[in-house]
């Protein structure tokens, strides 16, 4: 236990460290509003991608819904601040709140499904919202909410990343995580040993969608506009393509993922012809070479840092 | 009598459009029934098949006949070569990188194709001229008809290959059990890609049909349609060939009542609550039979 504490306030401190150094670039200028823009980025989409590894990955439910809950979340905070005027933590607190409790009335009957199925379904119920969203005149309908405050900085979000990370990997690291962990292994046998599998599949699920809402309304309040277009089912792809790349049931691998992925499409912006078609090469040939993702379900530890040496990993793992 | 009038003029659109789901949801049942893969590059067929009966008509002249058989002949080479290149060496992987290789699949048609082709929409030649026949108020025309006859013929003759050919009876054999049926001495990747090259067939007509309809083609019109049809083979139980077919054409109908009659916008989400229906109630599909999960 003691070693756990010690190991945890060790990431702690690389966190501390890594984040003084980037907003250290930040305020000296080193780092454009272009690259400024991607570290948010990328910090957004490691919230998302280690929430749906939650469910993906940990717990082996297939899901594919994640933009919507994203979408909940982005677009109840943005009420919450420009309609209601209140603070920012509220904003976000409520958009996480609203995500997990959709996403707990949906997964209570979706979950019974398996495999391709939930897959559909999921696919089929973030598209729903998006659709019902886009009907909304409150909230700006087909042309979206615009007028959103930028109240997004590296500084919340890479608060918030630590956070989910942290409250996630403890989640795994604890008898609910293992209970996750074993009805993904084998739900049959989870449910023999006395595992109330339905609890644990909706609790993970419901987690991850609340994470999803937190990212949501970050996305939201720095982009200044939530639009319906930017919650298709094509971001939900784009964070399970981070999580399978960095391989299911890897916190770290998903981390990877993230910033791996995030990083290429950047690079990639000044071709916007060519983008998606390397994007997708690679990702084919990604996944014929590698299909169990960079870290199959490995953790990079310290321990693997000592023995590897090299290769500037960042986040809590 | 305005009511019925609009009821049954609903129901003949409905039904056209049901048949170009049920050609697409037919190539995505087959390819679900024999490799279990969510083969998400077929909507992406569909948008190709388009094109190719676009050029084959624009720039080679083509009539309607050839240049719908082109578009097929094109889409099924197109298929065979994903599958080999993209899907088979992934045969023992975990479905899951199958899936998002399938993903990349679409992703690059899409995107290559805006490459090739523009992403400016095209407006597809009137390949006959447009007839309407009015029959006591309800608006029917020929591209309807043609639309509905060309997948009925198609349905049939899909219908002949699987049930009547050897080829077909292996086909039928691999769905059902891939190690027994390669154990009886069927040569199952020749039969995955003979499923893909019809299954990618289907679609292309599906494609030509709705630029015929629609008169307009963009290399991004596949991803909806696709969904849907995936819908439809799921709402008819995927894996059932008549599922499909009937699947596509209850989604059609579905979907010309709720823009006709509530509202457009909805359409979209009217096609996704019908599958999350229909999981939740009968999740193998209309003609579906119930599997008992075994320990």
């Amino acid at each position: 236990m003691r070693d756990l504490t010690k190991r945890d306030l060790l990431s702690l401190a690389a966190c501390l460290v890594i984040y003084a150094a980037v907003q250290g670039l930040i305020t000296l200028d080193v780092i454009g509003p272009f690259w400024q823009l991607n570290i948010v980025l990328i910090c957004i989409n490691i919230i998302l991608a280690v929430s749906l590894n939650l469910i993906n990955g940990f717990t082996g439910q297939f899901s594919i819904g994640h933009a919507g809950f994203m979408a909940v979340g982005a677009y109840l905070s943005a009420v919450m601040t420009v309609k209601l005027q209140l603070p920012f933590p509220v904003a976000i607190a409520a958009g996480a709140v609203a995500a997990g409790v959709l996403g707990f009335i949906i997964g209570l009957p979706t979950l019974r499904l398996k495999g391709d199925y939930l897959a559909i379904a999921t696919l089929g119920l973030g598209e729903i919202i998006r659709i019902t969203i886009l009907n909304i005149p409150y909230v700006g309908g087909a042309s979206g909410f615009m007028g959103i405050p930028r109240y997004t900085n590296f500084t919340w979000v890479f608060l918030l990343m630590v956070f989910t990370v942290f409250v996630i990997k403890n989640f795994i690291n604890s008898s609910h995580g293992r209970a996750c962990i074993s009805v993904r292994e084998n739900e049959i046998a989870a449910e023999a040993m006395g595992v109330d599998t339905t609890k644990y599949k909706v609790l993970a699920f419901t987690l991850g969608a609340a994470f999803a809402g937190v990212a949501g309304a970050l996305f939201s309040h720095y982009f200044y506009i939530a639009h319906p277009a930017s919650f298709t089912f094509m971001r939900s792809f784009d964070i399970l393509t981070m999580v399978v790349l960095g391989g299911l049931g890897s916190i770290s691998g998903s981390i990877t993922g993230a910033i791996l992925l995030t990083f290429i499409s950047a690079a990639l912006a000044s071709y916007p012809e060519w983008r998606m078609v390397i994007y997708s090469i690679a990702l084919i040939v990604l996944m014929l070479y590698r299909p169990q993702g960079l870290f199959g379900n490995k953790e990079l530890s310290l321990k693997m840092f000592s023995r590897v040496t090299g290769g500037g990993q960042r986040g809590a793992a | 009598m305005e009511f019925t009038h609009q009821l049954i003029q609903q129901l003949i659109n409905g039904v056209s459009l049901g048949s170009i789901y049920a050609l697409i949801a037919l190539g995505y049942t087959m390819v679900y029934g024999i490799i279990r893969l969510i083969n998400f590059a077929h909507g992406d067929i569909y948008m190709l098949g388009a094109y190719v009966g676009f050029f084959a008509t624009t720039t080679f002249k083509m009539p309607f006949l050839p240049a719908l058989i082109m578009a097929m002949a094109v889409a099924a080479v197109v298929g065979i070569v994903i599958e080999r290149a993209a899907y088979r060496p992934l045969r023992q992987a975990p479905k899951i990188a199958v899936l998002i290789t399938a993903i990349g699949v679409s992703l690059l048609l899409e995107y290559g194709g805006m490459i090739l082709v523009t992403p400016q929409p095209r407006t597809f030649p009137a390949v006959f001229p447009a007839h309407t026949y009015n029959i006591g108020g309800i608006i029917v025309n020929n591209q309807q008809i043609v639309i509905l006859a060309v997948s009925i013929a198609l349905m049939v003759l899909l219908t002949y290959i699987v049930h009547r050919t050897k080829t077909g009876k292996a086909m039928r054999a691999v769905s059902f059990d891939t190690d027994a049926a390669r154990l009886m001495g069927i040569d199952v990747d020749r039969i995955i890609s003979i499923t893909f090259a019809i299954g990618s067939g289907l679609a292309a007509a599906a494609g030509v049909l709705v630029g015929i309809y629609y008169n307009s083609i963009d290399p991004l019109m596949g991803i909806m349609p696709g969904l849907k049809a995936f819908v439809a083979a799921v709402l008819g139980g995927i894996g059932i060939i008549p599922g499909a077919m009937l699947g596509g054409i209850i989604l059609g109908v579905i979907e010309a009542l709720v823009s006709g009659f509530i509202s457009s916008t909805f359409r979209d989400a009217a096609a996704f609550a019908i599958l999350i229906v229909i999981l939740l109630f009968r999740p193998s599909g209309l003609l579906g039979k119930n599997v008992r999960e075994k320990v």
